[in-house]
Order: structure tokens, then C-alpha cells, then sequence
């Protein structure tokens, strides 16, 4: 884009980066830039080019057309010596279910040029660092999602690497490895790592990401701090309301000038408003009555939803 | 190190765990069938004309042959299931894409393990053979490394095309239509110019056909080197093709 300022001294840095699967565009002439040191994170539904995108960054799926750099070098010509840089968790995790769990770590700092005494010894750090040291000698295949995705998210560290990229980190994990995941990003994070995530949950995006885009169909339809994208999408705050299924109101016209945007769901009423407990005194006044009403915040899903609309892409 | 060798390295690593079964089946399957076929079917074919088959006995006939032949089915088994699972079930290619190696080196890398177990099988079976009494010069030493191209010359575009596939279904077919048939008519048990005028022709454009006699003539002491140098020419251009196939397919596969 044209309005877009050059950024070359960026970490990764994207200029009409666009993927094509056939004539399928999965990645249609995106534009971003990540910084050094910041946590960046990429939104989207289903199909919308996330992991393609992550792909292209991680030097493994060639661009089909745009720029992009990384780490100041090119993928095309340079891929081994990125890669040598990068610590990768793919959305479909590649763990070697014929390696035993330490052996995943130590073979493959072989493929990273690190030494056998220095391998081992981040080994051990990084199996105790994702809390998976009294396994270190079991099978992997036994192994529970969240510990898989803890022993990947280890893997990914063996080389000590600059950038981490990690798609979808978090899918499938009780709230427990999720918070223990979160919390070893952000101390990655503070010893200087820059961080590329996906995600399709929205608390996550907001706990971890200075920066994120928002990706629908192959573009980027939005872009900002977690803080910004709610602020210019979203209302300080949302009052819901539900109606009993029997009592469910005409609403024609009732809900007028109440709010900056008032959505219609099947099962509630969501009015986007900067004052909530303002727009709830209204409604009773206009003699609707609710079976329950709730002000809250507006959050990152509201912005989500309502950029990426509440339809099913697939 | 370089890439190919730590494609290797992360296969020996698994064969640590297997070595010794793999290695006694290497010795057990040759002792069986030399002790079988060379020996007990022999005492009735010697009974017909030796010179159809070059004048020597029927064990030291087809031991050569089925030294090529088992570089192809260890060939053919090393580049089938595996390779598909490393692509496709295991994703094992994916995470080693991730660090610095390339596409390059897991072709090499496979190379370098293809080779690695077509001479440990064809050491074995060496052994075996000369135990039986069934090596006949000083050049069949040279056997040894015609068996590895042979399995090569078969094994590498089996492994170009593995890289495509997403079921097992065709592997079977390959065992059936192509690996076993070239097993029973390609040389082993009889002298191709025994087949039918057509079927010889096909026979010779396969690499066991050129594999399987040049084995033979080395290890009964009959080598012309012009013929050496043909039957080599032919396997190596089925190796470079596979090669040359296997990088693109596994760039389409891997390289998305
Ligand atoms: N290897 C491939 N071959 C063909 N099409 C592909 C390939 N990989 C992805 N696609 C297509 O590209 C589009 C984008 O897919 P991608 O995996 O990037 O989406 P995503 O945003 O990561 O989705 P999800 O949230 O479901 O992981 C989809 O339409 C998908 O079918
Ligand atoms: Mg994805």
C-alpha cells in the first residue's frame, strides 16, 4: 500500500506478500512489519491465510509474490541461514514419535550445529523451564496435548533463536497449560525474544500481543495495539440483554439512538455504548424489560466479530 | 557436519534400537534360501544342461542373483512406508525444514542411509554366499557395490514417487506388480534369454536385469569390462534420474 511507511530495519518486514495455492489466494498482498523485542500476533477465522503467512515467515513456503525479509535477509536465498535463527511451533505439531522426549530436544540441536555438551544441558533446562523434566526418557505418543505442545514449544527453543514463531500455541489446552504457556512467552519475551503468534483466542491475543492484524479472506482487514483495535472498533462498553424465548420483544425502532450499534442475536441484544448503566436505565424507561442485562467492557472478540462478522467462513 | 549427515545421523540414531534383529534377518534370510534353493533345488536342476546357465553349479547361479535382488527389496522397503511416513504420517521432513537443513539434504540424507543399508545387507549376504561355497574370484568383490547401485538404481525413483503418496494402497501394488514379478523373471532364478523375445527386451530395461548379471558375471569370474561399464551406466543413470525426481517431489510435498 502507499501509505504504508517503508520500515526495512524491521524484524520481519512485508511488502504485498501474497501466497497462491493453485488459484487459490491464500495470502492476498499483505503488508506488515514486526519489530525487534515486541509480540506480534496474527488474528483470523478459519482459512483466513494465518498459517500460510507463518509459513512464508518461517522460510519454508516460498512467496508467490511481495516482498519479505527477515531478519534483514531474504527466504528465497538466504533460508538456511534464517532458519538457523528462528524457532518454529507449527500449527500440526512434527514432535518424532520414534524419538523419546529428551531425544526430540537433543537431535535436533544436531540439525542447529549446537554441540552434544551444550545440547545437553539446554535440554535439561528447557524440559524443567516447560515443567516436563521427570519425563524426559518417556515415549511421546503417550504424552497429554498440552505436553506435547510444551515439549514443541521447548523444541522450538533448543537453538536459543530470535524470532518464535508459534501457530495456534495454545489450542487445546486446559486453562491451566495455557497460563503456564503465557506466562513462559512473556518471560521470553522480557529476556528479548521476538514473538509471531496466531491465535483464535482472544484473551490470549490481548494478554500477549503488543501488535496484532486482524486477517478475513487472505487480507489483512485490520491492524493496531489490542488497546487501539478496541477503541476504534468497539465502544468502551457493551450491555447485553436477554429476553425470555416466549416474551422476545418487537424491537422495531424501541432501541433508537440508545446506542452507537446495536446487534441483533439469536439469544441476546448487544448494544454498543460508552455507558452502559446509562443506555440499561434507558431501555427500562422505553418500557422493555429484560430477563437480564449486563454491562461490560468491550473486549478484543467484540472488535473480532464484529470486523470478521459472526457468520461461519469455511 | 553436513546436512545429509545429520539426515543419517537421526536415522542410525532409530536403527540403534533395531540394529540387531535387522542385522540377523540379514544373515538368517540369505542362509535360507541358499540352503533351499541353491542347494536342495539345485541337486535336481544340475541335472539338466550346466552350460544354459554358464557352466556352474545352480547355488553359485543364483546366489549372485538373489544378492541383487535382496539389494532391491531392501531398497524397495526402505523407500516405501518410511519415506511416505516422513513426509506424511510422521512429519518428519516438516520439523527437520524448520532448522537449517534443506530439501537438499534430506534427499542426501536419504542417500546416505539407502546406502548405508544396501551395504550392510549386501556384506552380510556376501558372507553368506562365500560360506556356501559359492564365490568363485577375486572380483566379485566388486558384487558388493554392484548390489548397492542395484538397489539404489531401484530404490531411488521408488522414493521420488513415494514422497506423493497419502495411503499405502499403492505401495501394495508396487510389491505386487512390480517388485515381485521382477524378483521371479528378472534374471534371478533363470537366464533372462530364457523369457519369451518380448518380455527379455522388457526385462533388460529394468535396473534388476542389469543389476542381477553383473553380479553374476563378477562372482562366477566372468566380467568383460565392456559390459561391466555397460550395465553400470544404466544403473546410474536410474540412480541420478531418481535423484533428480526425488528433489522435485519432495520440493512439491515439502516446499508448499
Ligand atoms: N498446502 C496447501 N495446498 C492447498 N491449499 C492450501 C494449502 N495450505 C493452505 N491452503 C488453503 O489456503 C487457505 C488458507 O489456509 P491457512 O491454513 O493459511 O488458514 P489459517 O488462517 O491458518 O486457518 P486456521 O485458523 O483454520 O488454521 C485455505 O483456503 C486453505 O485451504
Ligand atoms: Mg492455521
Amino acid at each position: 500500500m502507499a501509505d504504508t511507511p517503508t520500515r526495512p530495519d524491521a524484524l520481519i518486514h512485508a511488502r504485498g506478500l501474497t501466497k497462491l495455492f493453485g488459484s487459490l489466494v491464500a495470502v492476498d498482498a499483505v503488508d506488515f512489519d514486526v519489530d525487534r523485542g515486541e509480540a506480534f500476533g496474527f488474528l483470523g477465522p478459519n482459512g483466513a491465510g494465518k498459517t500460510s503467512t507463518m509459513r512464508m515467515i518461517g522460510c519454508v513456503s516460498p512467496a508467490s509474490s511481495g516482498e519479505l525479509r527477515v531478519l534483514g535477509m531474504d527466504p528465497a536465498v538466504e533460508g538456511p541461514r534464517i532458519r538457523a535463527r528462528l524457532g518454529v511451533v507449527p500449527q500440526a505439531d512434527t514432535l518424532d514419535r520414534e524419538l523419546r522426549v529428551a531425544e526430540n530436544l537433543y537431535t535436533y540441536a544436531r540439525y542447529f550445529d549446537i554441540a552434544g555438551p551444550v545440547a545437553r544441558k539446554r535440554t535439561a533446562e528447557l524440559l524443567d523451564f516447560v515443567q516436563l523434566g521427570d519425563r524426559w526418557d518417556d515415549e511421546v505418543e503417550p504424552l497429554s496435548g498440552g505436553m506435547k505442545r510444551r515439549l514443541a514449544i521447548a523444541r522450538a527453543l533448543i537453538s536459543e533463536p530470535e524470532l518464535l514463531l508459534l501457530d495456534e500455541p495454545t489450542t487445546g489446552l486446559d486453562p491451566q497449560a495455557r497460563h503456564m504457556v503465557w506466562d513462559r512467552l512473556y518471560r521470553l519475551k522480557q529476556r528479548g525474544v521476538t514473538i509471531v503468534l496466531t491465535t483464535h483466542y482472544m484473551d490470549e491475543a490481548e494478554q500477549l500481543c503488543d501488535r496484532l492484524v486482524v486477517m478475513d479472506k487472505a487480507k489483512i482487514v485490520a491492524s493496531g495495539s489490542p488497546r487501539e483495535l478496541i477503541e476504534r472498533y468497539a465502544t468502551r462498553e457493551v450491555l447485553e440483554l436477554r429476553f425470555a424465548i416466549d416474551a422476545a420483544p418487537d424491537l422495531d425502532g424501541k432501541l433508537q439512538g440508545l446506542a452507537d450499534r446495536v446487534e441483533v442475536l439469536p439469544d441476546r441484544v448487544l448494544l454498543y455504548t460508552d455507558d452502559g448503566d446509562a443506555a440499561a436505565a434507558a431501555i427500562h424507561q422505553r418500557g422493555l424489560r429484560p430477563e437480564s442485562t449486563l454491562v461490560r467492557r468491550s473486549t478484543l472478540e467484540d472488535v473480532f466479530l464484529h470486523i470478521t462478522g459472526r457468520r461461519l467462513i469455511e | 557436519m553436513s546436512g545429509a549427515l545429520k539426515v543419517l545421523s537421526h536415522h542410525l540414531r532409530l536403527y540403534r534400537r533395531v540394529w540387531k534383529g535387522s542385522v540377523f534377518v540379514s544373515f538368517v534370510s540369505p542362509v535360507l534360501y541358499l540352503a533351499s534353493i541353491g542347494v536342495g533345488l539345485g541337486s535336481l536342476v544340475s541335472r539338466g544342461p550346466a552350460h544354459a546357465i554358464g557352466g556352474v553349479s545352480y547355488a553359485a547361479f543364483i546366489a549372485p542373483g538373489l544378492l541383487a535382488a535382496t539389494a532391491m527389496m531392501t531398497a524397495s522397503s526402505e523407500t516405501t512406508f518410511p519415506i511416505m511416513a516422513r513426509v506424511y504420517w510422521m512429519r518428519t521432513y516438516d520439523a527437520m525444514l524448520a532448522s537449517p537443513l534443506t530439501v537438499r539434504d534430506l534427499v542426501g540424507g536419504e542417500l546416505l542411509w539407502l546406502c548405508f543399508r544396501l551395504a550392510l545387507v549386501s556384506v552380510i549376504f556376501f558372507v553368506v554366499m562365500a560360506a556356501f561355497h559359492t564365490v568363485h574370484s577375486v572380483q566379485a568383490l566388486f558384487a558388493i557395490p554392484v548390489a548397492i547401485l542395484s538397489g539404489l538404481a531401484f530404490g531411488l525413483p521408488v522414493m521420488a514417487w513415494s514422497a506423493k503418496q497419502r495411503t499405502d494402497t499403492p505401495f501394495a501394488l508396487l510389491f505386487r506388480f512390480v517388485v515381485t514379478p521382477l524378483f521371479v523373471l528378472g534374471g534371478t532364478f533363470f537366464p533372462i534369454d530364457r523369457l519369451p523375445r518380448l518380455l527379455e527386451d522388457i526385462a533388460w530395461l529394468t535396473p534388476l536385469a542389469h543389476g542381477v548379471a553383473l553380479t553374476r558375471a563378477l562372482t562366477t569370474g566372468q566380467a568383460a569390462l565392456s559390459s561391466a561399464l555397460g550395465h553400470v551406466t544404466v544403473l546410474a543413470i536410474y540412480a541420478a534420474i531418481g535423484i533428480a525426481a526425488a528433489l522435485v517431489t519432495f520440493r512439491q510435498e515439502l516446499a508448499r
